[in-house]
Formats: C-alpha cells, structure tokens, sequence
C-alpha cells in the first residue's frame, strides 16, 4: 500500500477536479477544477519517475544517480499549454459573460431555451 | 505531510464558493505542488509551476473574475450524482494503479528505455533536462511552442475590441 | 497607477532583479534549472507586477502593444529558422550539429537559439494574453 501512496494521492487529485468540473455550474470554478486535474497527471508523471538517493538531472562528478529527466521536459511544457489553455477558457468564459450576462451554467441553457422557443414561436406565426 | 497538506486546500476549495477565495487558494495550490515537485527532484517543472501557476495564472483568473461576477450561484442541482461518478472513477484508478510499479523502484520500465542515454550526456549540456527538451525532442518543443502561440492568437482573436462599425455584429445580446 | 507608496518602493526596488533573474535563468539554464519557458514567464512575471503598481499606461509606454504582437511571433519564427538553418547547412530539419565546424559546439549554438525562441514566444504571449484581459473592461 505504501509504495502505491503517491498514486492514491493523484487518484484523490484527478477525482476532486472531477467532481468539481462535472458538480459546479460555474465557468470560472469548472476551469480552476480543469486545472487541479491537470495538477494530478503532472504528478502521475513525475512520481514514477524519482529514484530514492537521486538528485535533480543536473549533471556533475559528485553525484551518480539521477532522477528520470525523460517526465519532467514532458511536464515542463505541459504546464505553459496549460496556462495558455487555461486563458483561451478564460477569455470564452469573459465573451460568453458579455453576451449572456452570466456564466452560470443553468442561466446559460435556460437562455438559450427561451430564445429557441421564441424563435420558434416566430416562425409558426410567419407560416 | 506535504500531500495532506495539499489535499485539504483542494477539500476547501470545492466547498468555498467565493471565487475570490478559490482563486487565492488556487494560488496556494500551485505553490505546495511547486514543493512537492522539488521534492519529487523536478526543479525545472517547480520553477516552472511556481511562476506560471501562483504568478501568471492567478492573475489571469483575476483578471476574468474582474470582468464577471464574483459570487458563484448556488448549485442547484443535489451533489449525488456527481460525487458517486468521481467515486466510482476513484476507485476505478486506484484498482487500476495498484497494477504499477511502486514508487521509487530502480527497476520500473521508465528508468529503463530511453534515459540511459540521455544521462550519457552526448551534448555536453550538464542540465539533461534542457539538452532533452532542446535537442533530443526539439519536434516536440517546436510543436509546443507553436501551441503557445495559437493559443495567444486565439485569445486575441476572441478578446479584441472591433472597429465601431455601422449595422452591428452583436449577435443576441 | 496605485498610491499605496510601500508597494510601489518595493515595485521599483524589486522589478530590475525580477528582470534580470529572468535572464540568468535563461543564460544560466544550461548549467542549472531553468531554461526558455521558465525564463519567458518570470520576464512576463515582472512586466506584468510593473503594470500592477504602476498601471495600464505606463506598461504601454515600457512594451507597446505592437512589440508584443511582434515577439508573440518573432519567438516561433526564429525556432523554424534555426531548424531550417541546419537544412541550408546540409542537416536535416533541428539538426544542431552541422551548425558549427565542432558538432558540440553547434549543439550548444542551436540549444540556446532555439531556448530564446522559446522564450520570446511563451513572454509576447503572456503579456499579450494580459493586456487582452486588462484593456476590456467591464461588459
């Protein structure tokens, strides 16, 4: 059980983003909840990948085991895509706000509803 | 310790629901996991975190939230549903993790492949991580930063204030 | 521009170290951690404490809106034109070794040119993406 904790603590990361980006109608909350899973699958990488008595990847005589680099290049550029991600979701969640007013999910689709049916309604009394 | 420490601030963020305050708490986030990083020897990816998660993107975030509201509504819907699908999936991952390798095994495949070589340091670059991002996986960096920068487009694209033109391209307002 | 004088003190006194901190890490990431990515957000990092302290204008003034929208380009450009030097040169396409006569050498050239790239690009889109957010106001 031990030698599997690091990933039971990735597991419990991954299901609290889970929860919250299914369970929060808020835009703003699913991103910072899309974020923290992100969180989890950066150390899903890195955890398998430090070895006890090794150091960081630098190299120098003194020192004999490494650490895996191999992860953490990986995890290095996934987290500035996932900044520059989490902007675009930012800026669509600013620009549906503007529109809509709201960035509650549930105000969203009931909008959208309302705007269906009246268009609806429109075209009946056009026929 | 560190991870306890962690998985509090993520229980108290799920239950806060001032944005406000879930965005300082992220900030915090970002900055245990930088420790947790550099505890893991990834110095790097925790410099990397520190200034990208607790920096820019807490900034980013507050910027939006100046933009709109900052009190979430309260959730309507009941939380079951949700909480037993993470529940499920959760123990889903731990059945399906318990199948890896333990943690800090010398022998698991990813110690195995491809990392011998690049500790061999062909490139005379002392940082392997940066002799590996550069030049052994140069495509891959290429592809990134290409990422990057359409992500910046399309943030401009979305964002930029248009020409006041006549017949308005409003949409449904 | 904020008139509380402690911060603005702390501003002036720590931005030129956040600046140049950003450059060792940059210059230095062969040697120790660090390298293009990082170096890019700790530059956008401090620009954007700069126009926290001192306001919008004055970071206009510091990096106008059309240098941003150049390095936001400028970065991914010169990553395509290091891999396409080591094509003219006779390589294949990120082949840092034809890029000098010692092929380590070269290495070390293409590594930092392409690690600048980097950097140019992830700082222009991070001070592009801020400003984009701070220039709209509320709709």
């Amino acid at each position: 059980m031990i030698e599997h904790f690091s990933y039971i603590v990735t597991v419990f990361l991954m299901i609290a983003g889970l929860y919250i980006v299914i369970a929060r109608g808020n835009l703003i909350k699913k991103l910072v909840g899309l974020s923290i899973f992100q969180t989890s699958v950066y150390l899903l990488y890195l955890a398998p990948g430090k070895l006890l008595g090794g150091t960081a990847p630098i190299l120098a005589p003194a020192y004999g085991v490494y650490s895996n680099p191999l992860p953490h290049v990986l995890i290095l550029t996934a987290i500035v895509v996932g900044v520059a991600t989490l902007a675009l979701g930012l800026a669509l969640a600013v620009r549906i706000r503007e529109v809509y007013g709201t960035i509650e999910e549930d105000e969203i689709l009931a909008l959208d509803h309302r705007i269906e049916e009246a268009e609806e309604q429109g075209e009946e009394r056009r026929a | 310790m560190l991870l306890v420490l962690v998985a509090i601030v993520v229980l108290v963020l799920a239950s806060v629901r001032n944005l406000f305050a879930v965005v300082v708490l992220s900030g915090i986030y970002s900055f245990l996991m930088a420790t947790v990083m550099v505890a893991l020897d990834a110095v790097d990816v925790a410099m990397t975190e520190a200034a990208v998660g607790a920096g820019i993107s807490t900034v980013l975030l507050l910027g939006a939230l100046h933009l709109c509201k900052s009190e979430e509504a309260k959730p309507t819907h009941r939380p079951w549903l949700p909480l037993s699908l993470s529940l499920a999936t959760g123990v889903l991952l731990i059945y399906g993790a318990m199948g890896l390798p333990d943690f800090a095994d010398p022998q698991a495949p990813i110690h195995q492949h491809v990392v011998p070589r690049y500790l061999q340091n062909e490139v005379q670059v002392p940082n392997v991580v940066t002799a590996v991002l550069a030049s052994f996986r140069g495509y891959d960096t290429l592809g990134e930063t290409t990422v990057v920068f359409t992500a910046g487009a399309g943030v401009i694209a979305l964002l930029r204030r248009r020409k006041p033109r006549k017949g308005g391209e409003e949409g449904r307002g | 521009m904020t008139k509380d004088l402690l911060l603005r003190v702390i501003g002036k006194l720590l931005i030129p170290f956040i600046l140049l901190f950003a450059l060792y890490v940059m210059f230095h990431g062969d040697y120790g951690p660090g390298g293009g990515f990082q170096a890019g957000v700790i530059f956008a990092a401090g620009i954007v404490f700069y126009a926290l302290i001192f306001g919008m204008d004055n970071a206009r003034k510091v990096m106008p809106d059309w240098l941003v929208e150049i390095l936001l380009a400028a970065g991914v450009l010169l990553y395509i034109g290091v891999g396409l030097a080591g094509l003219l040169l006779g390589g294949n396409f990120l082949d840092y070794f034809v890029l000098d006569a010692d092929p380590i050498h070269g290495q070390h050239r293409g590594i930092f040119w392409v690690e600048l790239g980097v950097m140019i690009t992830v700082c222009g889109v991070m001070l592009k993406i801020f400003y984009m957010f701070a220039s709209r106001g509320r709709g």
